[in-house]
């Protein structure tokens, strides 16, 4: 199969078919309901499960059910719905349950706007929901990008038995880009019968099932915590993903920016080539975890004068880079938000700003 | 010497947690027997709820998911959905059903879903202290509604079997209770009934049990099962309320 153009939205919908999840929970909400619209055709035709549920709120726990019994199973929405949806993805956290969310993130707070934003970076890689808990975070830059992390997602979501989130901003659902589909995801999720509720019937061995989150014990519930921590650490150690731009010339200022910032940066750092003026990037592909030492390596380069945060929002990840960085070179945010993109001159004179020798 | 009288095998051997004259053990016996009796065992996945029952589970021997307060007809709904072939119920109180899940067991019960609710009402929140809930009869004391449930301000009470039987959508709805004896007998047929219906794909089921609170009540466990007979059972009758054709 060849490159087709298709719509981002419909795109993460025809991945998630292709890595086998054939089961769809969702509530419409702008800019992903595309998405919804596509898998109500599509999923019957798969003979899989379609179902618009009442609410966020009712969706995060038809996840949790059909989570629960071993099935793939995933959701699409955007920024107000994923608040909705937050009760139950801490649930889903601590249940340690394999369910994939995507979120079309639109402007906030409240009901903010439906234009592209990165405003639910804290939302997404700090909690959202109550207690200690991580969703392991991947972050788009194009629709491509989108697909190939949607089929990463379902066994991620797998090997950790933790949600996995992809924060895609709403030009990644919107935009129309040629997209290439691999082959369909042949593995199933394994050792479900471990843990799932899936019967005792379907199970060889003959002890019942428990998927719960109650524990009142103070000494089993730290002991919970810390297995979730290990887990969380685990993840530190082994999926930190990023991509860098420009990072062997002798750039003068690195910036970090991901999803739809990354692209007019890329261009900016082409311009400023142009120019005589070297500046490199990199692109956390996970929010959580994050690429924290790549960028504080990078960061403690000889010549590099600034550090700084491209971001769709008001200054979230730049408190990432920060910790990251750890004084090595002075960090410096710029954003938009409401829907508004820096251009990549606006980026241009920006970096250089920051860069005092001449 | 044959037993005519033994425990089911879907009850554990665990004491349960509840208070004297609470009513859950006696339900949580009859939904075993039925899941004995229907072979079902081995397909069955309980949601239990939160509130008293929320450590259900520990009662039963079968496969089980713990909710959040008033989620557990979604959880059941995405359970059915992606695999029908199991028998799926959720276990829940006034204070989850009645008020915080109300969307959703109005939805399930709308939509159809293929699983059955067994809905313990006892008109008070019970595992947080006995406060207020959507069932409390007027003029009810709780620890919430200290001079009575005052229904200028805060509504009547909500009678679960015969709103959701005014919905539609073809489904079992039935209220009952295991008050006494002969109350038990018609229960446990009523939950018989409620698990045949879903394990024949042919609707949404629900038994409401009429209930006690002893000690949120501030009764001995005769003087509440008295109490819900004389004030509840006129208000919250029993009986079947919709069946599915």
């Amino acid at each position: 199969m060849g490159k087709i153009l298709m719509k981002g939205n419909e795109a993460i919908g025809e991945a998630a078919i292709r890595a086998g999840c054939l089961n769809y929970f969702a509530y419409p909400i702008t800019p992903q309901s595309e998405v919804a619209e596509y898998l109500s055709r599509r999923m019957p035709e798969e003979g899989g499960v379609f179902l618009q549920g009442e609410s966020e709120v009712a969706v995060g726990y038809m996840l949790f059910g059909a989570a629960g019994c071993g099935e793939r199973v995933f959701t699409t929405s955007s920024s107000p719905g994923i608040s909705l949806m937050s009760e139950a993805i801490s649930y889903i956290a601590s249940a340690e349950l394999p369910v994939v969310f995507v979120n079309i993130v639109r402007g906030g707070p409240g009901l903010g706007g439906i234009l592209p934003s990165q405003a639910d970076y804290f939302q997404a890689t700090k909690g959202g929901g109550h207690g200690d808990y991580h969703l392991l975070v991947m972050a788009p830059a194009s629709v491509q990008e989108a697909v190939e992390m949607v089929m990463t997602a379902f066994p991620l979501a797998e090997k950790y038995r933790n949600p996995v989130m992809i924060l895609g901003d709403g030009l990644i659902g919107q935009m129309m880009e040629p997209v290439e589909f691999s082959d369909r995801l042949t593995s199933k999720p394994t050792n479900k019968d471990d843990w799932a509720t899936n019967g005792m019937d379907t199970r060889k061995r003959k002890d019942r099932n428990l998927v719960k989150t109650l524990f009142l014990d103070a000494g089993q519930l730290e002991e919970h915590n810390l297995a979730l921590k290990a887990k969380y650490d685990r993840m530190k150690q082994e999926e930190v993903r990023y991509e860098t731009y420009n990072i062997d010339s002798d750039y003068r200022a690195l910036i970090v920016s991901y999803g739809t910032m990354s692209r007019v940066c890329k261009t900016a750092i082409d311009n400023m080539k142009a120019e005589g003026f070297e500046a490199a990037m990199i692109r956390p592909q996970t929010l959580f975890p994050f690429p924290v030492l790549p960028i504080r390596q990078a960061a403690s380069k000889d010549g590099c004068e600034a550090v700084i945060s491209f971001e769709l929002s008001m200054g979230q990840m730049v408190e990432d880079v920060e910790r990251s960085v750890q004084g090595k070179c002075p960090v410096y945010w710029h954003g938009k938000a409401g829907g508004e993109i820096p251009t990549p001159e606006e980026v241009v004179d920006t970096v250089k700003s920051f860069v005092k020798t001449k | 010497m044959a037993k005519t009288y033994q425990k089911p095998e879907a009850l554990s051997d665990q004491p349960t947690h509840y208070c004297p004259g609470c009513t859950h053990g006696i339900i949580h016996r009859l939904v075993a027997e039925v899941i004995d009796e229907l072979g079902i065992r081995g397909q069955a996945v309980g949601i239990a709820p939160v509130g008293c029952a929320v450590l259900a589970y520990n009662y039963f021997t079968f496969d089980f998911q713990e909710a959040a307060h008033g989620r557990a007809p979604a959880m059941a709904t995405g359970i059915k959905r992606v695999r029908p072939d199991l028998i799926v119920f959720t276990y829940q109180g006034d204070g989850d059903l009645a008020s915080i899940g109300m969307g959703e067991i109005i939805h399930a019960a709308n939509r159809g879903e293929k699983f059955t609710t067994i809905f313990v009402n006892n008109t008070v929140y019970g595992m947080t202290g006995g406060q207020m809930a959507p069932t409390t009869l007027p003029g009810q004391r709780t620890t919430t509604s200290p001079g009575g449930r005052n229904v200028q301000d805060v509504g009547m009470p909500i009678k679960i079997a015969e709103l959701l039987s005014a919905l539609q959508t073809p489904a079992y709805i039935t209220r009952q209770t295991v008050l006494k004896p002969k109350y038990i007998v018609r229960a446990k047929k009523a939950v018989k009934k409620a698990f045949q219906y879903q394990m024949d794909g042919r609707c949404f089921s629900l038994v409401e049990f009429v209930s006690t609170c002893p000690t949120n009540w501030g009764k001995t466990p005769v003087e509440a099962i008295q109490w819900a007979e004389e004030n509840m059972l006129p208000y919250y009758p029993l009986g079947e309320f919709k069946l599915p054709d």
